[in-house]
């Protein structure tokens, strides 16, 4: 062809994996933005503690504390989606598909490095909400442990739940790719819908992202009066994993028939 | 070399790009000239493996864009001004795209050097957030993402726009050095003149179908000019061509003369 060599081999999953995080990490606003998600459930925790009557010392201490997350989960699933639509928005998406034309392998990158750091920022967050709430419990109040029953278990998975969501909404921008759209279907999908099922399909409530994340990630024991009653921390796990995977592969699947 | 076969892209009932085939040699400038809406960002999406062909296929060096081994290092390309994010610093954004192909990072400061993006500082043109780049700047830091790899295949669309004419003369001796030095250089065009300075060689399309694969010279040749012979090669192919193209006898009277385009109030020509 030309005098150009080429050296051998191929670009790699490494390769992209590392271009992801550089796009990632080389914006404040995602770090704006993730500190944002991890400031909401922290203030929230603290605020639970320091109004938690002393009637309330027999309730899952543990799962009102970690009970701020929804908020902060809201920021980190918007972000998820802004991590897809914003590289259509800004016409980044054509670079990035012309230095990396295996789209998969594209997608797999990004949802790799955003699931990775959602991950450590839902691990921290959910620790630290735990444990500063509980510090903030007045009454004579015994701050829950994470030595009690259930209760590392309802910390981690709560944890777990940000890079859930997250992927969750990357599956969502990458299937709608109009930021406000995508934004529009997250927030009512998750949120809002959670209301409208609450009045009118109450049987289905609990396989809600937002209920599961509630009721059955961050729950140290079985919410035995809740009607319907919540799934199981693993079920509940299972079915997030498994609608971040659907909305991930759908998209993944668009990503590839559509021109960029 | 870049070879397009049978290339054709529809949108809806539209034909953008009709059956489509001709070939970019090494070591010249190759333009690839057409009115606006004749399909020439269309194509040159679908070499870059961006759009789908509906039928036909290109094909740098031999594969498919797709089947590439170091994309960036065999193509380079600047199809839009502004194919970064607005946030990102262009250092940012050249180390991101050379980190995906496996590219060494002092590649990022070599281009930007070239371009004329220079400094270290966040406050400088490389340290900056991009989204406050002129479009002379844009499209200056899309060039160097097109160099980074220093690729043997180039594909510039429309690479003088916004430039100044400082910016013009050097992306036009650009071309011609980086054709000098072997490489596939293909850079479109809707301005003749543009391409009378800068190729050798020209494929000629409108409405999606090509009229002429040639050389300027050849071109040039039977008319009284570059700019005619392409009028005359385009006429009635053109998506926005005025009745009165280029003949005030046509138009009503006391009317602007559209000179090719559509006349509405308030329309500047740049000739």
């Amino acid at each position: 062809m030309t005098a150009i060599a080429v050296p051998s081999g191929h670009y790699r999953l490494r390769h992209v994996t590392r271009m992801e995080w550089i796009k990632l990490r080389s914006l404040r606003s995602t770090w704006w933005t993730l500190a944002l998600s991890a400031a909401a459930a922290v203030g929230i925790a603290v605020a639970v503690g320091l109004n938690t009557p002393a009637t309330s010392r027999h309730e899952d201490l543990t799962s009102n504390l970690l009970g701020g997350v929804s908020a902060g989960l809201l920021l980190t699933g918007v972000l998820g989606v802004l991590m897809m639509t914003s590289e259509y928005a800004s016409g980044m998406i054509r670079a990035t598909l012309a230095a990396v034309p295996n789209r998969r392998l594209m997608l797999a990158a990004k949802a790799a490095v955003f699931g990775a750091v959602a991950l450590a920022l839902g691990e921290a967050t959910s620790f630290i909400a735990f444990l500063t709430g509980g510090a903030a419990l007045r009454h004579g109040i015994t701050a829950p442990t994470l030595s009690q029953p259930g209760a590392l278990r309802a910390v981690l998975l709560t944890g777990v739940s940000f890079c859930l969501i997250g992927l969750l909404g990357m599956g969502l921008g990458a299937i709608i790719r109009h930021t406000a759209a995508a934004v529009a279907v997250m927030v009512g999908g998750v949120y809002v819908a959670a209301q409208a099922v609450a009045a009118f399909a109450h049987p289905l409530l609990p396989y809600l992202p937002i209920p599961i994340v509630a009721n059955s990630l961050s729950a140290s024991r079985p919410m035995t009066h809740d009607v319907p009653a919540p799934l199981s921390p693993w079920a509940g796990l299972g079915l997030l994993c498994l609608y971040a995977v659907v909305l991930l592969a759908a998209g993944g699947w668009l990503l590839c028939r559509r021109d960029a | 070399m870049i070879e397009a076969r049978a290339l054709t892209k529809r949108y809806g009932s539209t034909v953008a790009v009709d059956g489509l085939s001709f070939d970019v040699q090494p070591g010249s400038v190759t333009g690839f000239l057409g009115p606006n809406g004749s399909g020439k960002s269309t194509t040159m999406r679908m070499i870059m493996g961006l759009d789908f062909p509906h039928a036909g296929q290109a094909r740098i060096g031999g594969r498919r864009y797709r089947e590439l081994r170091w994309p960036l290092r065999e193509v380079g390309a600047l199809l839009e001004a502004r194919a970064f994010h607005p946030g990102r610093s262009a250092r940012a954004h050249l180390a991101a795209l050379a980190a995906s192909n496996g590219i060494p990072a002092s590649r990022v400061d070599v281009v930007l050097g070239t371009v004329g993006l220079h400094g270290a500082g966040r406050n400088s043109a490389a340290g900056r957030r991009a989204g406050k780049f002129s479009l002379g700047m844009a499209q200056r830091l899309g060039i160097a993402a097109a160099l980074l790899g220093d690729p043997g295949v180039l594909v510039f669309d429309e690479p003088a726009n916004g430039l100044d004419p400082e910016g013009i003369r050097w992306i036009r001796q650009l071309m011609k050095s980086l054709a000098a030095e072997g490489r596939v250089v293909f850079v479109s065009s809707h301005l003749i003149s543009e391409m009378a300075n800068t190729a050798d060689r020209l494929i000629v399309i409108g409405a999606g179908k090509l009229l002429a694969d040639t050389t300027v010279a050849e071109l040039s040749a039977g008319s009284a000019s570059l700019e005619d012979a392409f009028l005359d090669l385009t006429m009635g192919s053109a998506e926005f061509r005025a009745t009165a193209a280029g003949r005030p006898d046509d138009g009503p009277p006391g009317a602007p003369q559209a000179g090719g385009y559509p006349s509405y109030p308030g329309a500047r020509r740049s000739s």
